[in-house]
């Protein structure tokens, strides 16, 4: 500090800095530490939002009511619509699904989406059976695996009913694989 | 006894340990010494308190606003849902965005009280120039902050807050109108006008205000305080006082008053947001935020061959006189009773601003129709506030929405596409798979009767690649390259 303390006016030069690294130096660093802690908590806040809630989200799609597949005997295909929540932004999309029944006659709908190489699979009515067009994956009416390239049977999704109707969580998952794995 | 106290030129004894090293390594302690050690003439004051609170303001909008980034999107598209998405969704995204908001306009006040006290106390005077300069250029920049992050919300207010704003800027004769369009990216105000608003506001700008603050600074700790209206601006004469410990309480107690004031205003009265922007509605009267208003009303009196008085002589004029102020008054004088000339120019100019900004709240008041359409713009912006978070619908969904509901044909070649399981091998939306290529934009290299043909007869290459011939009653076919068609 030379050229202040040189300065004509300036006749007392400053007393050393360690003399007033006082109590009072203390409090005003614990002060700022304090307001700045607090000052910080609407960032951490604002920062740690998708930690604290859920910014996407996949919200279950309605299927049909629960009658109107009471008397089913085929695998029938619905299109459902899907709407997917990105933060502030959400798409709304179309997959197809098939609804069927399980060996103990409890609904089931299954992805179309072929777990080998992800193609439509379509239903074969005159050989009851799911063959795939793209690579000859066969499956049965519920979906297990019968023949052809892929390693598992056709994927399972979730569902529930609500208010007699019947709802799906759509979930895309690993092709070319044996488990069942969610993508995403 | 320190050594300091009898030559101040000698370095205090060395230290040991972490903070040894430290100092060492960064001369930290020299740093703290310059700064808490800075030497004000006749002592503290409150007076001297505006230039650390500006800079508080400062750093909190720096902060505030690389949070604020984290959510934001500059396009005409998504700046209103994202600027929505902060204030109605993210948790204390109202409360930070209003600390910007609202910091815009304490900057500004601040501002002013900054360059009134170096006014008044004459303390531009004294191998100032260059000092007065740079604040000039800061204050200009910080005007040019405001006015550049106004529009950023893309709300009613923001656009045509702004669509004003740059419209006034075309009244400047001859390079008026390539300025506006050079502001808006544009003749019109677009997504393009956000996106340089954005730059400006984000990098340019602040890149400046950096540059222009360290110089500031830099020239101040150069020329030192100036002290108060008795000193000498040349050679200070009267005893100083280290900046540290008085001065730093009496600036911290400004900065606590901005906490303190910003903190419950933003808790109490966060900022409105309002509807997204409609430039077709014809009847919303824009309204400037209100450091903004006198300069507004300014521009309502001067139309057609006296605009070039009103828009560019006069205010050119005034910002030469500020700018050129520490080199025309050369005398040494500081007391403002002594300095009569100055004090009026100074009243004069406060009552000016005051009086424009009165007037255009009076005018607002007193016609009927604008205050009714006003007020109705305020209840459409208290009303927008209420309702809940409604994410924007991305564009594909829009596409394949659109198609189920503007073509009953199309709709009818989507339902063929997917009952052949077209959709296993070309996806769905016939956006493509490794099994086959993408139909989006073929209708547009083949014509509806190539297409036909090539459904029928598929080329050797197709053929191989899994493609079947379609036989389809041509109803059917037709159907389907109106979907195809309509593929985007």
């Amino acid at each position: 500090m030379a050229e202040s303390a040189n300065r004509p006016g300036d006749a007392d030069p400053l007393p050393p800095l360690e003399d007033r690294r006082s109590f009072l130096g203390a409090l005003l660093g614990l002060g700022s530490v304090f307001v700045g802690g607090l000052l910080s908590v609407p960032l951490i806040r604002f920062a740690l939002f998708p930690l604290l809630r859920r910014t996407t989200e996949l919200k279950s799609s309605p299927v049909g009511e629960l009658t109107e597949f009471s008397s089913l005997t085929d695998p029938v295909l619905k299109t459902i619509q899907i709407e997917q929540v990105d933060g502030w932004r959400k798409t709304i999309s179309e997959k197809a699904v098939y609804v069927t029944k399980d060996s103990h006659g409890q609904l089931r709908v299954l992805s179309s989406i072929c777990p080998h190489l992800g193609c439509t699979v379509p239903w074969n009515k005159e050989k009851n059976e799911f063959i795939c067009p793209c690579h000859g994956a066969t499956f049965t009416p519920h979906g297990g695996r019968v023949s052809g390239p892929s390693r598992r049977g056709m994927d399972t999704l979730e569902t529930t009913v609500q208010d007699g109707q019947l709802r799906v969580r759509f979930q895309y998952f690993r092709q070319l694989v044996s488990d069942k794995e969610v993508i995403g | 006894m320190h050594p300091n106290k009898t030559d101040p030129n000698v370095a205090p004894p060395a230290r040991t340990g972490f903070r040894a090293w430290l100092n060492h390594r960064m001369g930290l302690d020299d740093l703290l010494r310059i700064t808490l050690d800075e030497p004000i003439p006749g002592g503290a004051c409150f007076a001297y308190i505006f230039g650390s609170g500006l800079l508080f303001i400062f750093i909190s909008q720096v902060i505030t606003g690389i949070f604020l980034a984290l959510y934001y999107v500059p396009s005409a598209d998504h700046a209103h849902t994202t600027v929505a998405y902060i204030t109605k969704a993210v948790t204390a995204g109202s409360f930070l965005r209003s600390l910007h908001a609202y910091g815009a306009s304490a900057m500004v006040v601040v501002l002013f009280l900054h360059l009134s006290q170096t006014y008044i106390y004459g303390s531009y005077k004294g191998r100032r120039e260059l000092l007065w300069l740079s604040g000039c250029m800061l204050f200009g920049l910080v005007l040019a902050m405001a006015f550049t992050g106004y529009l950023l919300p893309w709300d009613q207010r923001a656009y045509f807050a702004t669509a004003v704003g740059t419209n006034a800027v075309s009244e400047v004769p001859w390079i008026g109108e390539s300025i506006k369009r050079m502001m808006r990216g544009g003749t019109e105000m677009g997504t393009l006008t956000i996106s340089r608003f954005f730059v400006a506001h984000v990098f340019f700008v602040p890149a400046l205000i950096f540059g222009l603050l360290a110089s500031h600074i830099f020239l101040f700790r150069k020329v030192g305080a100036a002290g108060p209206v008795s000193e000498d601006p040349f050679h200070p004469k009267l005893k100083a006082e280290p900046f540290y410990p008085r001065q730093v309480l009496m600036d911290l107690s400004l900065t606590a008053l901005l906490i303190a004031g910003l903190g419950l205003l933003c808790f109490f009265v966060p900022m409105k947001l309002g509807p997204p922007a409609n430039p077709a509605d014809a009847q919303y009267i824009p309204r400037p935020e209100w450091y903004y208003l006198p300069i507004f009303q300014w521009l309502k009196y001067w139309h057609g061959s006296a605009a070039i008085i009103g828009v560019l002589v006069i205010p050119t004029i005034i910002v030469a006189a500020i700018l050129a102020l520490p080199f025309l008054d050369r005398s040494v004088e500081r007391r403002p009773w002594k300095r009569p000339i100055a004090m009026v120019a100074y009243a004069f100019v406060v009552f000016v601003l005051l009086g424009l900004g009165l007037r255009s709240q009076y005018l607002d008041r007193h016609d009927n129709s604008v205050a009714q359409q006003l007020a109705k713009q305020n209840n459409e912006e208290d009303e927008y506030a209420r309702k809940p978070f409604e994410p924007e619908l991305s564009a594909a969904s829009l596409a394949a929405a659109n198609v189920t509901l503007a073509d009953p044909l199309a709709a009818k070649g989507k339902t063929i596409f997917e009952a052949n399981s077209c959709n296993a091998c070309h996806g769905d939306g016939g956006v493509g798979t490794a099994a086959a290529p993408a139909l989006i934009g073929v209708t547009a290299k083949f014509s509806p009767d190539q297409v036909a043909e090539l459904f029928k007869h598929p080329t050797a290459k197709m053929t191989a690649g899994g493609m079947p011939p379609i036989d389809l009653h041509p109803d059917d076919v037709k159907a389907l390259i109106a979907y195809v068609e309509s593929l985007k």
